[in-house]
């Protein structure tokens, strides 16, 4: 029973240390990567498509309708990040369930970094779209008496966006562990079968707040309609 | 009592309040946003597409609170770093 999957190492030379964490998220990049490149290189268009695209192209769509159901605006632009964040989490939380390989989200440095990757896309997306001056006009609304507590918003949502996937996860594989020494036969399946349910959900979770994070900031016209589209006011976690 | 034992009481103790009072209150939370779910269904069934996905964002907004409560028990129990001193010296 491992907390810290970070101290599973590997493999040691000198200072670079190969531990469980870094060896199954490289893991999980090259599954996506090759998947993806098998896929798509030999791409057709109309009807004839092949059964590993049209596999594909409905997990693309997916997203897309998923992404346009919670923004309310039809635009890809935030199709590679939230699908990429999406996969990644997602192919992440369900390696676990396969003997003797841990899942990269269990480890707080993992999910500490894709929450602080969401942190850095708040502001190159609002930039983008919005320009400069008034995407940080954003900070000082409605008084720039609020200015300390938007910046704490946002520092602490980041913390919980990690902490939230990192806490989940990691506490699927410890009950699973501890149930394993209690009643080894049957009740671990059950709940390795539940955390499948919540690694999905988990992963769901985390590409919507991410996206609610990332459109909330690029929104152009920023009254004071209420917009239905936004489940979570983004400025309350 | 020597400073081990009580840091290894205290540390227990804590651990175990504090996943008692962090469960009780996210619980209450997640029976009311499901109850008020189940009553928007029912009146409109049409929607359900939309208020599944916003009571799930929901309720894993509200369950990442007794998921704090839970790391923090994990910390006192298995990362103390209080105990951790007192090991050492």
């Amino acid at each position: 029973m491992e907390i810290n999957i970070d101290q599973i190492v590997y493999w040691e030379w000198e200072f670079i240390k190969l531990n469980a964490t870094l060896v199954y998220s490289w893991a999980v990049m090259v599954v996506l990567v090759s998947v993806s490149w098998f896929v798509s290189r030999d791409l057709t268009e109309g009807t004839g498509i092949s059964r590993k695209q049209a596999l594909i192209e409905s997990l693309v769509v997916v997203i897309q309708k998923q992404i346009e159901e919670t923004t309310q605006e039809k635009t890809d632009r935030y199709l590679p990040f939230i699908g990429t964040l999406f996969l990644f989490i997602l192919v992440s939380n369900l390696i676990s369930v396969i003997p003797g390989v841990y899942s990269p989200t269990a480890s707080l440095s993992t999910t500490a970094a894709l929450a602080i990757s969401v942190f850095v896309a708040v502001p190159i997306f609002g930039i983008t779209s919005r320009g400069v001056k008034s995407y940080f006009h954003n900070y000082v609304k409605p008084t720039p008496l609020m200015l300390p507590f938007n910046i704490i918003g946002e520092l602490s949502r980041t913390l919980a966006l990690a902490v939230r996937l990192f806490g989940n996860i990691m506490s699927g594989s410890l009950i699973v562990a501890i149930l394993l020494s209690l009643s080894p036969l049957f009740f671990p399946v059950v709940m390795q079968a539940f955390g499948l349910l919540i690694g999905v959900i988990q992963a769901y979770v985390f590409a919507i707040l991410a996206l609610v994070y990332i459109a909330s900031a690029s929104r152009i016209h920023n009254t004071e309609e209420t917009d239905s589209t936004e489940i979570i006011n983004p400025q309350s976690k | 009592m020597e400073s081990i034992s009580i840091i290894g009481m205290v540390s227990i103790i804590t651990a175990g309040v504090t996943i008692a009072v962090g469960s009780i209150a996210p619980a209450i939370g997640e029976g009311k946003a499901l109850a008020q779910a189940l009553l928007a269904i029912a009146q409109q069934p049409d929607e359900i597409p939309t208020i599944t996905r916003t009571l799930f964002v929901g309720l894993a907004m509200v369950e990442s609170t007794a998921i704090y409560c839970f790391v923090v028990a994990l910390i006192l129990i298995f990362a103390n770093p209080f105990w951790n001193y007192v090991i050492q010296v």
